[in-house]
């Protein structure tokens, strides 16, 4: 069974579709890299993902369980949503990390907050805090972070503002992991360090959906692309298909301008 | 000179119970400004339109006129105009039109720095929030307060030390606060009358006060200044 699958999602802003009829799978352990123009509606795939935005049409499972059916009536609670975005994780091309928080708090906060509603936290309340702030210095050591930890965010440089955020996301071990441009806010020679990180969580078979312009890296890492224009999949397959031998124009076209520039 | 030293424990006694009353205007119109700003800052950034364009407008009569018409408007008009004295007599009547008038003022020029705090702290704050599975009001107050607060310090700073000084402006309707209490003096005044330094001497009890406030203010920023 796949670990995701996205059907007919339709999203449109106002008068704008943005999204026209999105549909993909995804196997655990797989790499998707979403490629394509400016525009072409990318980020709001994963924002929907992510629940920040509710498309207007179509249905999301992760492990054959419904998380999103735009057909549903009735607003599920917000508690509900919660739950079920705790699927996924979202890595921000800005970072967002929360700047009045050390590194290790940033991974440690959502966690903590969550611990709080299990029955048994007032009980053990000084383990379980101490289990997260483990498994937070683990994390970071993990991103190269070990002695980053009690750097507050402006004291760090972008590469590791991001693996901080890597971290994170991955404090609350989401069966998918999403990153939107990880690489984009980044001084070139920080971009390596980032991508190195990404592709030691493929190494460990994480399941990640990586919507990307470095193409090498996409090629690299993915064990399936995806090329979107205008809001449209214009085509998908393994990279040696996408990237090697394009069947669509409009991908050759994209491609080229990757490959001359 | 001699004089002065002699007239001094009578001038410090009423200077004194004039800044009570000052200090008491102060308090009053901060422990009630600070919450209804935030109040009317929610209405003015409403997406109901009515109400955010009602609220603007309010706001921009208060801030484009003067304090000073306000606290007669308030004062005079419900027992001039209405032919209802609702503030009653006396000190206490006084007090609690003045309270009202520095209150409303005040509270519009803090919604308009609230606004701003909220606005400038990024959606994407919000949004990682959100996704790290966090509520509403888990974000509101463990990530987005305190850098709100962060960026209203410095102009609320501003605003509580002029407030501090626009307190003598309740004077207009016989408010005996300090510069009323000073100005007594040159009128006459237990046996004291024809005298201007007491009313010089009020400027002392501003300038401590505001230095005592610049100092406290100032930690609170330094404080904050530990992330950026
Ligand atoms: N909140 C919004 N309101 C209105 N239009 C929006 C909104 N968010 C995105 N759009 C529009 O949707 C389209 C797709 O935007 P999106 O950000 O998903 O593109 P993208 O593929 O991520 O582009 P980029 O490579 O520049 O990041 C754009 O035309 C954009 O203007
Ligand atoms: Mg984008």
């Amino acid at each position: 069974m796949p670990i995701l699958e996205a059907e007919h999602i339709c999203k449109s802003f106002g008068n704008t579709e943005v999204l026209k009829d999105i549909s993909f799978s995804l196997e655990k352990s797989e790499v998707l890299s979403i490629i394509g123009s400016s525009g072409s509606g990318k980020t709001t795939l994963l924002r929907c993902l992510n629940f920040l935005e509710r498309p207007q049409g179509g249905v999301i499972r992760v492990n054959g369980e419904t998380v999103f059916d735009a057909a549903e009536t009735g607003t599920k609670n917000d508690a509900e949503i919660r739950k079920r975005r705790l699927h996924f994780g979202l890595v921000f091309q800005s970072f967002n990390l929360f700047p009045q928080y050390t590194a290790l708090q940033n991974v440690m906060l959502a966690k903590e907050l969550l611990a709080k509603e299990q029955p048994d936290y007032k009980a053990r309340k000084k383990e379980i805090h101490d289990e997260i702030e483990a498994e937070a210095e683990q994390l970071l050591t993990d991103m190269g972070l070990a002695d980053r930890m009690q750097n507050y965010p402006h004291q760090l440089s972008g590469g590791q503002c991001q693996r901080v955020a890597i971290a994170r996301a991955l404090a609350l071990r989401p069966d998918i992991l999403c990153f939107d441009e990880p690489t984009s806010a980044l001084d070139p020679e920080l971009t390596g360090e980032v991508l190195k990180v990404i592709r030691g969580l493929a190494d460990q078979k994480m399941t990640m959906v990586i919507v990307t312009h470095e193409m090498a890296f996409a090629r690299d890492v993915a064990s399936q692309v995806i090329f979107m224009d205008d809001g449209y999949i214009v085509e998908q397959g393994t990279p040696e298909q996408v990237f090697g031998a394009p069947k669509e124009e409009r991908t050759r076209q994209f491609l080229s301008r990757y490959t001359q520039g | 000179m001699n004089l002065i030293m002699q007239q001094l424990p009578i001038v410090i006694r009423s200077l004194n119970a004039g800044f009570v009353q000052t200090l008491k205007l102060f308090l009053v119109t901060l422990i009630g400004a600070v919450p209804l700003g935030l109040i009317i800052s929610f209405g003015s950034m409403s997406r109901f339109k009515p109400l955010s364009a009602f609220t603007k407008t309010v706001v921009w009569i208060v801030r484009g006129t003067p304090l000073m018409i306000q606290l007669l408007i308030i004062y005079y008009f419900p027992g001039l105009v209405l032919g209802n004295a609702i503030w009653g007599g006396g000190e206490s009547g006084r007090f609690m039109a003045a309270a009202v008038a520095f209150i409303f003022n005040y509270a519009c020029y803090f919604s308009e720095i609230y606004r701003g705090g909220i606005q400038s702290v990024p959606v994407g704050q919000q949004e990682a929030g959100l996704v790290l599975g966090m509520t509403r009001t888990q974000i509101f107050f463990r990530v987005t307060l305190l850098q709100m607060i962060k960026r209203i310090v410095p102009p609320m700073s501003n605003e509580i030390i002029t407030l501090v000084k626009d307190t003598s402006l309740a004077r207009i309707i016989a408010l005996q606060e300090v510069i009323w209490a000073g100005q007594a003096f040159m009128k006459g005044s237990q046996g004291i009358s024809g005298a201007i330094w007491p009313l010089f001497f009020t400027a002392v009890y501003y300038l401590v006060f505001i230095g005592i406030l610049t100092i406290v203010l100032g930690r609170l920023e330094q404080k904050l200044e530990y992330f950026q």
